[in-house]
């Protein structure tokens, strides 16, 4: 493949949000109240369509026959490039919330970034992207004041969700080739810089929502290189049981 | 999560800049913040609204379903009050 660079920085965009979208629509039908559901759907919807443009254009740059969908369904464990923070459970709402807060700022601030992108189809997604986004930080970083500053079971959990969570957000940060070569070329978006400032601003939350900002030095990775927790493979599977089960089986 | 205890909410929708806010229907929320949010989710993402009006359900005063005969009976048989007995000039439309 010629743009192999910037196929594979696409799915690292993408798998986030796939994979993200995966997991909030995992409480379609089981959200704790029913505007909450909805809601938490809203965002997962949201999300498929990101990826959805993302795929489309990583599709069009293959050159090969694959279609958007075959790039979604049909790749293995190992070859999703998404962060592990985004695979973990909906272990109960403060999780859910937690980890949406915490890939919410990060996102956002990538976007922001992303709309600067010397590549214009990447640049016109994320000005699509970004409003959408900004909703859903919007939403968690609500949900997290809620949770923290409400009441001593809802800031125990909340805490906890965050405290657990928190080794996965060091990832957000990291680069692969794939991103380093695009960040060369005035395409990606150079994460490094981003750092410093989120967990300012994730702190200030943290802070505000009566929540402490765990002290844990020591982070997880892998995911970007397509080594993951053991929860991804359980979300793929039901992910791709339709078209593993009925190959090339359309809507 | 208890929403056992979460007020309701009078959820009004205007659907195009111009038009009048409509009572769209009722939801659930911990205050008027949340009330927007869960407003927005719940009504307007099918692209129906630009703006969202939430009002705790407890502040709307309703009539009472009893009292309709004293209320409303005694506008039934007053047809003169609808401004249906004059001639319209040809030139004014839209009316």
């Amino acid at each position: 493949m010629k743009n192999e660079n910037l196929y594979n920085y696409l799915l690292g965009i993408a798998d986030n949000s796939l994979v993200l979208g995966q997991r909030m629509g995992e409480l379609c039908g089981h959200g704790p109240s029913l505007e909450t559901d909805i809601a938490c759907t809203n965002i997962s919807l949201d999300l498929f369509g990101q990826v959805r443009s993302y795929f489309q254009y990583a599709a069009k740059i293959a050159g090969d026959n694959r279609t958007e969908d075959d790039i979604a369904m049909l790749r293995k464990e190992r070859e999703y490039k998404n962060v592990l923070l985004v695979e973990q459970p909906n272990t109960n709402f403060a999780y859910t919330i937690g980890r949406q807060f915490l890939f919410d700022v990060y996102h956002l601030a990538f976007l922001a970034e992303l709309q600067k992108s010397t590549d214009l189809t990447l640049s016109a997604i994320a000005n699509k992207c970004i409003k959408e986004v900004s909703y859903h930080e919007r939403f968690s970083s609500d949900w997290v004041k809620r949770l923290g500053d409400g009441t001593k079971e809802s800031n125990q959990k909340m805490q906890d969700a965050i405290n657990d969570l928190w080794t996965y957000t060091d990832e957000l940060f990291h680069q692969t080739d794939a991103d380093k070569a695009m960040v060369a070329e005035g395409i990606g978006v150079d994460v490094t810089i981003l750092k410093e400032n989120y967990y300012k601003q994730v702190n200030n939350l943290l802070e505000e929502a009566t929540l402490e900002v765990p002290e844990s030095k020591w982070f997880q990775k892998g995911g970007k290189e397509g080594i993951h927790t053991e929860h991804l493979g359980y979300l793929l599977s039901d992910l791709q049981y339709m078209q593993r089960t009925y190959p090339n089986m359309e809507w | 999560m208890s929403t056992k205890n979460w007020p309701l909410w009078e959820i009004f929708v205007r659907s195009k800049n111009g038009l009048e806010h409509r009572h769209f229907g009722s939801l659930h929320a911990a205050d008027a913040e949340m009330a927007l949010e869960n407003a927005r989710d719940v009504y307007t993402r099918r692209n129906e609204g630009v703006s969202i009006w939430v009002v705790e359900s407890k502040h709307i005063t309703a009539s009472n379903p009893e009292n309709n005969g004293e209320l409303f009976e005694p506008a039934q048989d007053k047809v003169y009050r609808h401004p249906t007995f004059y001639d319209l000039p040809d030139e004014v439309k839209h009316m």
